[in-house]
């Protein structure tokens, strides 16, 4: 069934856009990432045009981000105050992401910058995380299947001042690591257009010490206000939100999301990582491909007026 | 401007021996949330005077022209092993949707001169002042290749059928991929590749219904239309949540 589109101007299946919504939704509650980083792309792969994309998917993101956290807060597994840390972060991330967004767009070249952000940034991730986890699942099976992480590294984190009791995650540390990584998310969540949940979880499972389960409701509950600040600064100054496009995605979205929560809580913490390396991996390996390879159309159309 | 004065031109000749009379399959389009594309039926009659012997070969025109928008066009080039975007050219003047079609191949039945006064032919529509990249015209043909590609622009050199030499109608397919707006309906008749006579008339393509009152929404309340995206979202999230937590009991 065709649907047309009013924001974007396109005609599209509405089956594909529920079936896209869907995949992705799956692996948001699997992974605790938005899936911004996965839709965005197949988006533009379909013919919406990328400034709606990227304002609508903000938008769809809040919707699966709710439903993950809504799950996980049954569970207790959402650390609402460090939630509440990496939130002031984020959002001061976002504002200073956007000021930077547009400081490029003024000098061109604003797309190529996006795209190898991507590339630097799923590669280096997915890298470490894939050789982690890979480590993690050899000294289990070593152990006999039993893993004991629980090794606390006194490392320069614990060293910072204004330190602060985080009783779901059971740690003890100071405020400005957490804030930071709000802040590195906010900026790159602004500039590609993503929740951000792919830097956000590695980082605060090895940069923090979170244990992973908390580690996914929580960076949801960041997610759905970082990206929901986004949504309105877009549909405010942009109009690129298309909501029969969010509503399309979001249906399948929240849908897959709460079957995602319920696989990922069947699945162990190293498989769970070492998959979302491999799917981090394989995003950036096309991205990394659509940069080196010839392109079949060496052209390409973009709005014209400097807008 | 040059397009119409060309034509009153040709409009102030003395003594039409043929014109024009036009009928329309419909006189707007309207975009629905289920809009998988159209077509207008362009028909009509050459009216004649009998007094004027006719001679030389018919030639049947139509136009069917989008909004314009200036488009930038980029090219990618190898730059450190990676495709990069380099040169860009700005199309002050494309049209966002174009259709030709005529009896016989454009050329057969119009001078170049003509084409060149009223801009029928596709590379005419389309207008760069002032580009300083050399080869810009390759640019341009770019523009035309990917908007074809899209079925935006069309050239459709059989697309009208003529009988008698009295009447003709034309089939102007329309995708789904439309722009709003005023779309421009052109009708030439030429003789011995001069033009004879000229018929315009507009068929507003619009939104209509639910995709007009977002879009409205959207553009003069986008505050609330932005709160009202977010509640929709936050709402499907509950929801989804709601109805999954009632199957596990």
């Amino acid at each position: 069934m065709q649907i047309y589109l009013p924001i974007a101007e396109v005609s599209v299946n509405a089956f594909l856009l529920l079936g896209l919504g869907g995949i992705v939704g799956i692996l948001s509650g699997m992974f605790g990432v938005g899936g911004g980083f996965l839709m965005t792309p197949l988006l533009f792969f379909i013919g919406i045009p990328p400034a709606v994309a990227v304002a609508t998917e903000a938008n769809q993101i809040v919707a699966s981000s709710f439903s993950g956290v809504l799950a996980h807060l049954k569970r207790k597994t959402v650390d609402l105050r460090m939630g509440t840390v990496l939130l002031i972060g984020g959002l001061i991330g976002s504002g200073l992401g956007i000021i930077l967004f547009n400081y490029l767009k003024s000098l061109g070249q604003v797309e190529l910058l996006v795209q190898l952000c991507y590339v630097v940034f799923l590669g280096m991730i997915g890298t470490l995380m894939f050789l982690e986890s890979l480590k993690a699942i050899r000294q289990a099976s070593k152990s006999g299947g039993v893993s004991i992480p629980k090794r606390r590294k006194h490392n320069w984190v614990h060293n910072l001042p204004f330190k602060m009791k985080f009783r779901v995650s059971g740690l003890y540390i100071s405020v400005i690591p957490p804030l930071l990584v709000g802040v590195l998310v906010g900026v790159l969540a602004a500039i590609m257009g993503v929740g951000g949940g792919f830097i956000m979880v590695p980082a605060m499972i090895y940069l923090l010490g979170m244990p992973t389960k908390v580690v996914v409701g929580t960076s949801l509950f960041q997610i759905i206000f970082v990206t929901a600040f986004t949504t309105m600064l877009h549909a405010t100054t942009n109009f690129t939100v298309d909501v029969v496009l969010a509503v399309l995605l979001l249906i399948g979205g929240v849908v897959g999301a709460q079957i995602g929560t319920r696989i990922g809580v069947r699945m162990k913490a190293e498989q769970l990582r070492i998959w979302l390396a491999i799917m981090v991996l394989a995003v950036c390996g096309k991205l990394a491909f659509d940069l080196l390879v010839t392109p079949s159309e060496f052209y390409s159309l973009g709005t014209g007026g400097h807008s | 401007m040059i397009r119409l004065l060309a034509l009153l031109m040709v409009l102030a000749m003395p003594a039409k021996a043929e014109e024009i009379v036009l009928g329309l399959s419909r006189d707007e389009v309207a975009i629905t949330a289920t809009f998988e594309g159209s077509e207008i039926l362009i028909f009509g009659a050459i009216k004649r005077d009998d007094s004027t012997p006719i001679e030389g070969d018919l030639g049947v025109i139509v136009t069917v022209a989008g909004p314009d928008h200036p488009v930038v066009v980029r090219k990618k080039d190898r730059r450190f092993g990676i495709w990069v975007n380099t040169e860009s050219v700005e199309v002050d003047v494309a049209p966002t949707f174009y259709a030709v079609a005529t009896n016989r191949p454009l050329q057969e039945i119009l001078t170049f001169t003509e084409d060149l006064n009223t801009r029928i032919s596709t590379q005419r529509a389309i207008r760069s002042v002032g580009s300083t990249v050399e080869g810009a015209e390759r640019f341009t043909q770019a523009l035309i290749r990917i908007r074809a590609g899209q079925g935006l622009y069309q050239t459709l050199p059989e697309g009208v059928w003529v009988e008698e030499e009295a009447l003709f109608r034309t089939l102007i397919p329309l995708p789904a991929n439309l722009t709003e707006g005023d779309y421009k309906a052109e009708i030439y008749l030429t003789r011995d590749k001069q033009i004879v006579d000229f018929y315009a008339t507009t068929i507003p393509v619009k939104k209509v219904g639910l995709e007009r009152w977002l879009y409205n929404l959207a553009h003069e309340h986008a505050f609330w239309y932005g709160l009202m995206s977010l509640s929709i979202a936050i709402a499907a999230g509950w929801g989804a949540s709601a109805v999954f937590t009632l199957f596990r009991r």
